[in-house]
């Protein structure tokens, strides 16, 4: 029992920065229809500029609490900054260019991403400074510390703060309108521009808040940290149903969660035949039964065609 | 006599560039530019190293060529001759970026340079599918990195390698957590060629000595979190968790050890015996213990001196096979001058029959190109530093335990003429532009 | 008429000649070059099978290297000593081909009713899964190697003339990349024969009229599935071919082979030459195969030409360049380098 609750412990930290990164994701997707993959990359350059901008203010004698709150702060700005730019000059030119096309400048802008970082920052891997001071609970034999909590709690509430932002704001407002249809928006007065911009930088700062979250959890960060990260929010993001927020989270937590228990427990269910190898095919072939009953995702809306 | 280190690393640099400059016009150069006026013949040498300096492992990539730019500066310091002409080596570095069909294209660059050897590469993955072509080709090739045993085992007469393999290590590594006394054992492994490799054979050694493997567990070589599998071993009980994989996951997975209540000693291979692991594992790594190839660097004559020459050359710590790469160089100029020629299909047959004191083992191969006994050393990470526990297996090294001060100096000064060198040779070659 | 004969097969007869002098003059640069066309031919072989699934039929497919992947182990167990298999290529390549076709339909049948991005995110995970197996079969029967992969695979041979090595033909040194190349430019060729056939076809409009409408489609009677299936059969069935002379070529084959970024480059290449355009993915395979090689070899040289000395290493810049070449076509030829006269034509009535 204890390792049962261990398991959903670890998935749902795991699933709540998925959560936090399909979050991205699904909001660009959901105003544009696109596929961003450059998204992991911005959660990387978020954690390797906190590191930067952490490290060097606790080196100068600044109190660790506060450099990691400065190192916080910048990496949300540069992200936002990074997000506003990929958007602006990547992006926005290909609106009415063919469907595929801002996919493979996604993918471009992603490798040209990474390997500015990796100039930047070198190849080795980077070891994050601990803003927080290690506290161990336990509880009915589980284990867990203080950063896992804070996790689950800055998720939750981000989530629920951008919930407020799309259904109570008139930016929200607008972005629900461009998303449903953005000629009309445009001539109901939507700034369609200013919109779209709004969904990358808001999108890109979660993408900040998650990767210094991953940073302070796992205690390390690579220049090539956001390929698998933002491949597994983005599984996360399509099994919620993609352009569904409330959707993204629970996908991602969702996800989180598959992957821990399958992880633990498929070795006893097919009788040894199949272990933790098989952990990644876990999420993929629960992703695809789910897409075969319903093929928008979990809570999907019916969208028009997009193919 | 301290030459800053910027400036050796610009002007190596630049004397690549230029070098691979030259490489152009295909006639191999024998003689030098005719430029500088020598008083004796001159035969350039080529050196292919290859090793990933893009991707995931481009660190170890960056390192393992540094030991090769190190044996190769020293080697022409120092001046060697070969058939009554003066030899000058020459590196082209190549990247593979750790993938097959990369390592093949490189691999034919290479055989089209007409290089004499290669050093390298550093994965078993393209080390594998890239003997082939140098085994065509009749050029022989030293890995200092790549502990696949298949590499050896193709029966290719120009593939060797200067590390213990991984059915080495795994066995030596299975003897050590039985001589620990330990009752049941858990192993994870990466599912990479390596990871895998080593851990299979670490599962025949305890398995064979009646140990109990409790839990077979998995990860992958770009995991970052391990908490669903280390809650698994947790419920096993095991006394002891096997990892075979590198250092970038190797850390992390101690330290989640550490943050579920683990109990269990940790134990790895040589991909976890390296700073990196210390980095990133943080506190998590003291008391756990990881073994090497060979013996370490501090109980080897030349080890002190090496790694003060390696960090003060490039400024930064050895991050793993740079030894035996540099070991790998020095073998192959070694075989040259013992066949007395630089020509491949004249000196292969000499580096079977090496027997060279290196600066990570006294080298020697067996019939199929694996270093002959391969002696593994256990480590322990204490107080933020590896401390040697035990050898296993092996023959005696020679452990001349001659005046380091001295060999060091001795090696400073060698050091310095490298790097007067290479400042003339690009001086030479810029004034030849 | 007769003059417009004259002329095509005089232009024909000059490209044959070209690609017949191809290899040739690239080895005067090395062999290394004739390799890198290898590879360029065997992308383009690639490019033109994933072209029938996204150019043809518009399902987006990001795991198509699992079909690679299917026919590059097929030959690998079949011609190795891993089982002791030695057979020959007329009996290993229609069984690779096979089952890669059968792969795609297997992916094919459940995922078929998901439409655009969500089709996109399951063929992914579809690749991954066929990596991940290929990765672990190694017990408790060891089928694959594991991440071992399988050494000493045959070359191509056709009896005793094999693909490896130098032999010597009407006193031609004749290397053995330059043998692989002219295997694969007929196998090539065939491929764009079949290409340019499907496309006019009664299939090839209907894999047109699904890739525009589905609903539409549907609606004139085209069995929309059964087409579908057909798209992802016939595109798999290439990848297994072409997996099949990769393992043959390298002699050997590991699952890192067939990772994820594999596909997403055979993806670009499709994307970047223009969909659906069968010269246009071809110049697609091309520039994004040797590209990266031709950068390998120019970025130092360029440097210290330039400034005198290397001021970014080269490797990096490399795959820099690469990411900024894919940012800045996309950005000025949307519809790729060299797209259909008819898509370009609809571009230009969107944009309007």
């Amino acid at each position: 029992m204890d390792i049962l609750l261990q398991q959903i412990i670890n998935g749902l930290v795991q699933g709540s920065i998925y959560a936090l990164v399909a979050l991205g994701y699904t909001m660009v997707y959901g105003i544009m229809g696109l596929i961003n993959f450059a998204h992991g990359e911005v959660v990387m350059i978020g954690t390797l500029v906190s590191i930067t901008v952490a490290g060097s203010l606790i080196e100068a004698g600044m109190p660790v609490s506060l450099a990691g709150m400065a190192g916080l702060s910048a990496s949300v700005l540069a992200c936002m900054a990074l997000g506003w730019g990929l958007e602006r000059i990547a992006y926005r030119p290909l609106r009415n260019a063919p469907r595929l096309t801002p996919l493979i400048t996604a993918i471009g802008m992603s490798i040209v991403l990474q390997n500015l970082a990796m100039m930047i920052w070198g190849r080795n891997y980077l070891t994050f400074p601990s803003f927080l001071p290690k506290i161990d609970f336990e509880l009915a034999g589980a284990n867990f510390t203080a950063i896992q909590v804070i996790i689950v709690v800055v998720s939750a509430t981000t989530m629920g703060g951008l919930l407020l932002l799309v259904y109570r704001t008139k930016l929200g407002m607008a972005m629900r309108a461009t998303a449903q249809n953005p000629a009309v928006a445009s001539l109901m007065g939507v700034n369609i521009n200013r919109v779209i911009a709004a969904a990358f930088v808001i999108g890109s700062a979660l993408g900040a808040l998650a990767g210094v979250m991953v940073g302070s959890y796992y205690e390390i960060a690579h220049y090539q940290m956001g390929f698998m990260l933002g491949l597994k929010a983005f599984t996360a993001a399509v099994l919620g149903g993609i352009g569904n927020l409330a959707g993204a989270m629970l996908g991602g937590v969702l996800l989180g969660i598959i992957e821990a228990l399958g992880a633990g427990y498929i070795g006893d269910l097919t009788g040894g035949f199949l272990g933790s190898n098989y952990q990644d095919i876990f999420a993929f072939v629960v992703l695809i039964v789910v897409l075969m009953f319903k093929p928008s995702g979990l809570f999907g809306e019916k969208t028009g065609d997009r193919a | 006599m301290r030459a800053k280190p910027s400036l050796v690393a610009l002007s190596v640099a630049a004397a690549f560039a230029l070098s691979a400059c030259g490489q152009h016009d295909d006639a191999p150069k024998s003689v030098a530019a005719p430029g500088t006026p020598v008083a004796k013949p001159e035969i350039v040498v080529k050196l292919g190293h290859v090793a990933p300096m893009t991707g995931p492992q481009a660190h170890l990539g960056k390192d393992n060529e540094n030991g090769a730019v190190l044996a190769i500066e020293e080697l022409n310091a120092k001046g060697m001759e070969i058939g009554g002409a003066k030899v000058k080596f020459e590196l082209l570095a190549e990247d593979d970026a750790a993938d097959p069909k990369q390592g093949a294209i490189v691999a034919q660059k290479l055989v089209d340079a007409k290089v004499n050897g290669v050093i390298g590469h550093l994965n078993s993955g393209t080390t594998i599918p890239a003997s082939k072509l140098y085994a065509d080709a009749g050029i022989p090739q030293i890995s200092g990195s790549a502990t696949n045993p298949k590499y050896t085992q193709q029966g290719f007469a120009t593939a060797f390698r200067v590390m213990a393999n991984d059915v080495q290590q795994g066995k030596s590594l299975g003897e050590f957590a039985v001589k620990q006394g330990i009752k049941t054992v858990a192993i994870v492994d990466d599912r990479t060629a390596y990871g895998q490799g080593l851990a299979d054979e670490f599962r025949k050694a305890v398995e064979a000595a009646g140990l109990k493997v409790v839990a077979t567990e998995y990860t992958t070589d770009k995991a970052t979190d391990f908490k669903a599998i280390l809650t698994k071993i947790k419920s096993t009980k095991a006394e002891l968790v096997f990892f075979g994989g590198m250092d970038a996951q190797g850390g992390p997975l101690a330290k989640q050890m550490k943050e579920l209540g683990i109990k269990a000693k940790f134990l790895g291979g040589d991909g976890v015996c390296t700073p990196e692991f210390m980095k990133l594992g943080g506190e998590a790594t003291e008391g756990q213990y990881c073994s090497l190839p060979g013996m370490p660097l501090e109980k080897l004559a030349k080890g002190p001196a090496f790694r003060e020459k390696f960090t003060k050359k490039f400024g930064g710590e050895i991050q793993l096979y740079a030894p035996y790469v540099y070991d790998a160089v020095m073998v192959m100029a070694d075989s040259m001058k013992r066949a007395d020629s630089v020509e491949p299909a004249k000196f292969l047959p000499a580096i079977g029959k090496t027997k060279y004191d290196g600066v990570t083992a006294l080298i020697e191969f067996d019939q199929f190109g694996d270093l002959k006994g391969g002696a593994i050393s256990i480590y322990q990470y204490k107080g933020g530093k590896l401390e040697y526990v035990e050898t296993l297996g092996g023959s005696p090294v020679d452990l001349a335990q001659g005046d380091a001060k001295t060999d060091v100096k001795e090696m400073e000064k060698v050091g310095a003429d490298a790097v007067k060198n290479v400042a003339e040779a690009t001086k030479a070659a810029v004034e030849k532009k | 008429m007769t003059s417009r004969f004259f002329r095509s097969a005089v232009g024909i007869g000059l490209l044959a000649v070209a690609l017949i002098a191809l290899p040739f003059v690239a080895a005067l640069g090395g062999q290394a070059w004739v390799r890198i066309l290898d590879f360029a031919i065997l992308y383009i072989f690639l490019a033109l099978g994933l072209n029938i699934v996204v150019g043809f039929a518009g399902l987006l497919d990001l795991g198509y290297i699992a079909f690679y992947a299917v026919g590059a182990y097929t030959w690998a167990l079949l011609a190795s000593p891993h089982f002791g298999l030695h057979l020959p290529i007329w009996v290993i390549l229609p069984i690779g081909a096979s089952l890669a076709c059968l792969a795609g339909v297997v992916l094919g049948s459940p995922t078929l009713k998901l439409r655009g991005d969500y089709l996109a995110i399951v063929t992914l995970g579809f690749g991954e899964i066929v990596r991940i197996f290929l990765n672990n079969l190694n017990a408790p029967i060891n089928i694959t190697n594991g991440p071992q992969g399988i050494t000493l695979i045959d070359p191509v041979a056709f009896g005793s003339f094999k693909f490896s090595g130098t032999t010597q033909i009407f006193g031609l040194a004749l290397s053995g990349p330059q043998k692989y190349y002219y295997l694969l430019v007929t196998l090539a060729i065939l491929v764009v024969v079949i290409n340019l056939r499907l496309q006019h076809s009664r299939i090839g409009r209907a894999w047109q009229a699904i890739r525009e409408d589905e609903v539409a489609a549907k609606a004139v009677g085209i069995n929309t599935r059964n087409i579908k299936l057909l798209a992802f059969a016939m595109g798999a069935s290439f990848g297994g071919i072409a997996g099949g002379i990769f393992s043959a070529m390298q002699g050997f084959v590991s699952p890192e082979s067939f990772s994820l970024i594999e596909s997403i480059m055979v993806l670009s290449m499709v994307v970047l030459g223009g969909m659906g355009h069968i010269p246009g993915v071809i110049l697609g395979a091309v520039l994004l195969s040797i590209l990266p090689e031709a950068l390998r070899y120019g970025i130092g040289p360029l440097q210290t030409a330039v400034f005198g000395k290397m001021l970014v290493d080269p490797e990096s810049l490399r795959m820099l360049a690469f990411g900024l070449a894919l940012v800045l076509v996309m950005r000025f030829k949307p519809a790729g380098l060299w797209p259909s006269p008819t898509r370009q034509r609809e571009l230009a009535e969107a944009k309007s």
